[in-house]
């Protein structure tokens, strides 16, 4: 049991929950839950798969993948938006939806297993040399790792300090409010929708071409987006918290398995070696944060302390009073 | 008052969503019922939405029509797959015959509903993938006398309608095992891994059947297991090849569906993996062997024997010689992977004559768990001499009753670096 390995595993593969819950966190920001995490990831995992096959470029099938989700998501805002209908039941319904085209879609690619492409992993060169840092952070890494790396700053820099930015949050705080200084609520939620989808499809590309390369149809992404709706609530809509949560869920996943090894840890009886059930409880750590979360902002009061955004869930219709 | 009813839904979202994640397809036969509501929601939406494996099909007038219930789609890579291709191939052999599948049916209520509609659509024979269709589906069989319904995995069976299929897999694992540990003592190490899913008697039969393979090539290695608790999860698969891998072992097999042992190994120096289940699943170099399964043959003759009215319905366990499982690269048209042609001569004459015997019907479960075996704590689980019985390979100790075990399957060989887990 090495904690570099369990940490750098962690790295790995929350960088799939990072991309998913950061796409999440810009859809609720601007006001529209969309629970159609999961099935617009499974179409990005199976729209990369395909693309990359056919195009024999990884690059290509990520960009598809992007498209794909993002295109589908905008299902999602047609009828929450413009239709003002329930955003939870839309969302359930997309899932479905996504799942099922998925499936057609991806009918075949099972077999194509080996002569797809896939991304590119590398360690950075100097920085991977840092003493236990180096370990974690840079080394043998896919590059959606490093990527994710530099995303996880600038989206928080572009929610909270830039022009559009403030445009996302006032359109899902005060929509009302916004409309009347002239931004447009409609067009901006149709937007962040569709970016949610580009970074779902994108979490469902990093499967599919990297951290689990192949098609195995529904199984693919295997809750993985519920998991993300989750942690936005655990992240309290902040990026770089999504980007601790996924980690730490991705390293928790791993230390449950690692910690089946060896029957003595510092001298003492490994209880996680003798009762392997025990793991189940490490695992649970972050849906209780999520749970301690929901239910403080269950409380009206206490919803901004922890970021909901007011509007979040609610259809904005011009011209109504109130929100 | 809006805004808290979102909370709520949002809450009871949540729940539903750890729920759908934390219960990946339960072996335990008492899934809680809660559980299983969910799913049962979330099925039939689905069931809807996707193309025509989802619906409940349709039998034809005149035909025998079979049909097939499988846990994951049928181009899963993997269990369900080999299942799929296995009712193609009857569709493909045999004249009279109508076939049919059932795909991405959750264990528990759901999979009851589907048998049952199975049944009032005038099937004549349903095949059952997974071992948590088991007690659903002899509650149908009861219903439905004179349809017959056949489990595969599992240990259930009435005699009347309602059987119990599975194959002689632990030979080809155990066969694995021999090849694992020839590649690790060839490369000087002195460990494997295993990645065992659930708990129950079939994964620990399997991996002790791959434990004693690797003692017949490898005396000083140990064996390294990981509980994932899925069978079909691409990223905790993934993981818990990384965590054996990281732990020192030179070979890692699979209990699971995804080549996630192979991938992960494609990552590393100089180690390899062992996938499972389905025939496509093993085409990297970094991949040994996978031993799958291949059901046509035996759909074929289990509905020849029900036409003819001489299926006895009960515990039908195919040996290794009649096809019905194999060992990639060393079936007969296959080439060897390039990590098993490279073994030392000596070993891969050794392999190749056991599954020479394999194949003549001259080596069985029976000589893989002949004694003397001994469990972790030195205790004699089979005495020199003896053999196991079908119920002690089938079962924990002591068995259903009429078909008692008295070794059962609820001991790690000694040679295994885990402890056996609490059940």
């Amino acid at each position: 049991m090495d904690l570099i390995l369990i940490l750098a595993s962690g790295i790995a593969t929350g960088t799939v929950l990072l991309y998913a819950t950061v796409g999440e966190i810009f859809s609720e920001r601007s006001g529209i839950l969309n629970l159609g995490v999961e099935g617009m990831m499974l179409i990005g995992a199976m729209a990369a798969y395909r693309a990359a096959a056919a195009t024999n470029s990884a690059w290509m099938g990520l960009l598809v993948a992007m498209l794909a989700a993002g295109l589908v998501s905008q299902i999602h805002a047609f009828i929450t938006i413009t239709l003002q209908a329930d955003q939870v039941i839309s969302g359930l319904a997309l899932n479905f939806l996504a799942t099922g085209i998925s499936l057609v879609l991806g009918e075949g690619l099972t077999s194509l297993r080996d002569v797809v492409p896939q991304l590119p992993k590398f360690s950075i060169p100097g920085l991977s040399q840092i003493p236990w840092l180096g370990g974690i952070f840079f080394y043998n890494h896919s590059i959606m790792v490093y990527i994710g790396y530099l995303f996880i700053p600038l989206t928080w820099y572009f929610i909270n300090r830039t022009r559009p930015g403030l445009h996302l949050r006032a359109v899902g705080e005060y929509p009302a409010a916004a409309d009347t200084l002239g931004i447009r609520v409609y067009f901006t939620r149709y937007l962040y929708v569709f970016v949610g989808g580009l970074l779902a499809g994108l979490a469902g590309a990093t499967i599919s071409l990297s951290i689990s390369p192949g098609w195995f149809g529904g199984l693919t992404t295997a809750g993985q987006g519920w998991i993300a709706i989750g942690l936005v609530i655990f992240a309290q809509w902040n990026p770089y918290r999504a980007a601790f949560g996924g980690f730490t869920f991705g390293a928790l996943r791993r230390l449950v398995l690692d910690l089946q090894g060896p029957a003595l840890i510092f001298g003492l009886s490994n209880p996680f070696h003798y009762n392997i059930h025990y793991g189940f409880f490490l695992k649970m750590i972050p849906y209780i944060f999520t749970v301690v979360f929901l239910v403080i902002g269950s409380s009206q009061a206490n919803r901004k302390r922890i970021g909901t955004p007011a509007a979040l869930g609610l259809p904005y219709i011009r011209g109504q009073r109130g929100l | 008052m809006r805004k808290k009813s979102i909370w709520l839904v949002i809450s009871l979202v949540l729940i539903a969503a750890f729920v759908f994640t934390a219960c990946q397809p339960a072996p335990a036969d008492e899934a809680p019922v809660a559980e299983e509501a969910e799913e049962v929601e979330e099925e039939t939406e689905e069931e809807a939405a996707a193309d025509g494996g989802l619906q409940i099909p349709d039998a034809e007038e005149g035909m025998f029509n079979v049909a097939v219930v499988m846990l994951s789609n049928h181009d899963d890579g993997g269990w369900s797959q080999a299942q799929w291709e296995g009712i193609n191939y009857v569709q493909d052999n045999m004249d009279g015959v109508h076939t049919a599948y059932v795909e991405l049916v959750a264990e528990g209520a759901d999979s009851e509903q589907v048998f049952r509609a199975l049944a009032r659509k005038g099937f004549d024979l349903i095949f059952g993938g997974s071992f948590g269709y088991m007690d659903p589906m002899q509650v149908v069989a009861e219903e439905f006398p004179d349809i017959g319904f056949v489990h595969i995995s599992g240990y259930k069976f009435d005699g009347v309608n309602f059987g119990n299929l599975f194959g002689e897999m632990e030979v080809m694992k155990y066969m694995a095992g021999m090849i694992a540990g020839s590649r690790a003592k060839a490369d000087g190490a002195t460990r494997v891994g295993g990645m065992a899913t659930f708990p129950i008697p079939e994964e620990l039969r399997l991996f002790n059947a791959y434990a004693l393979g690797v003692a017949e090539t490898c005396p000083d290695c140990d064996v390294d297991i990981r509980w994932i608790f899925t069978w079909h999860d691409p990223i905790v698969e993934r993981e818990g090849a990384d965590s054996l891998f990281d732990a020192g072992s030179h070979v890692v097999m699979t209990g699971a569906d995804t080549p996630a042992s192979a991938l992960a190994a494609a990552d590393r120096d100089g180690v390899y993996g062992i996938t499972y289940d389905w025939i496509g699943s093993c085409t990297i170099d970094e991949c040994l062997t996978a031993p799958y399964w291949v059901w046509g043959p035996e759909f074929i003759r289990v509905i020849e024997e029900v036409q003819a009215g001489t299926y006895p319905y009960m515990a039908d366990y195919f040996g290794a010689s009649g096809g019905g499982v194999g060992l990639y690269g060393l079936m007969e048209g296959q080439e060897l992977q390039p990590g098993v042609a490279s073994l030392p001569a000596e070993d891969l004459q050794k392999i190749q004559d056991v599954m020479a015997l394999v194949q003549a019907g001259e080596f069985d479960r029976f000589d893989v768990f002949a004694g003397p075996i001994i469990d972790i704590d030195g205790n004699v689980i089979v005495p020199d001499g003896e053999f196991m019985t079908q119920a002690d390979i089938d079962q924990f100790a002591p068995g259903a009753p009429g078909f008692e075990a008295t070794y059962g399957m609820y001991w790690w060989n000694q040679n295994i670096a885990a402890d056996l887990p609490d059940l």
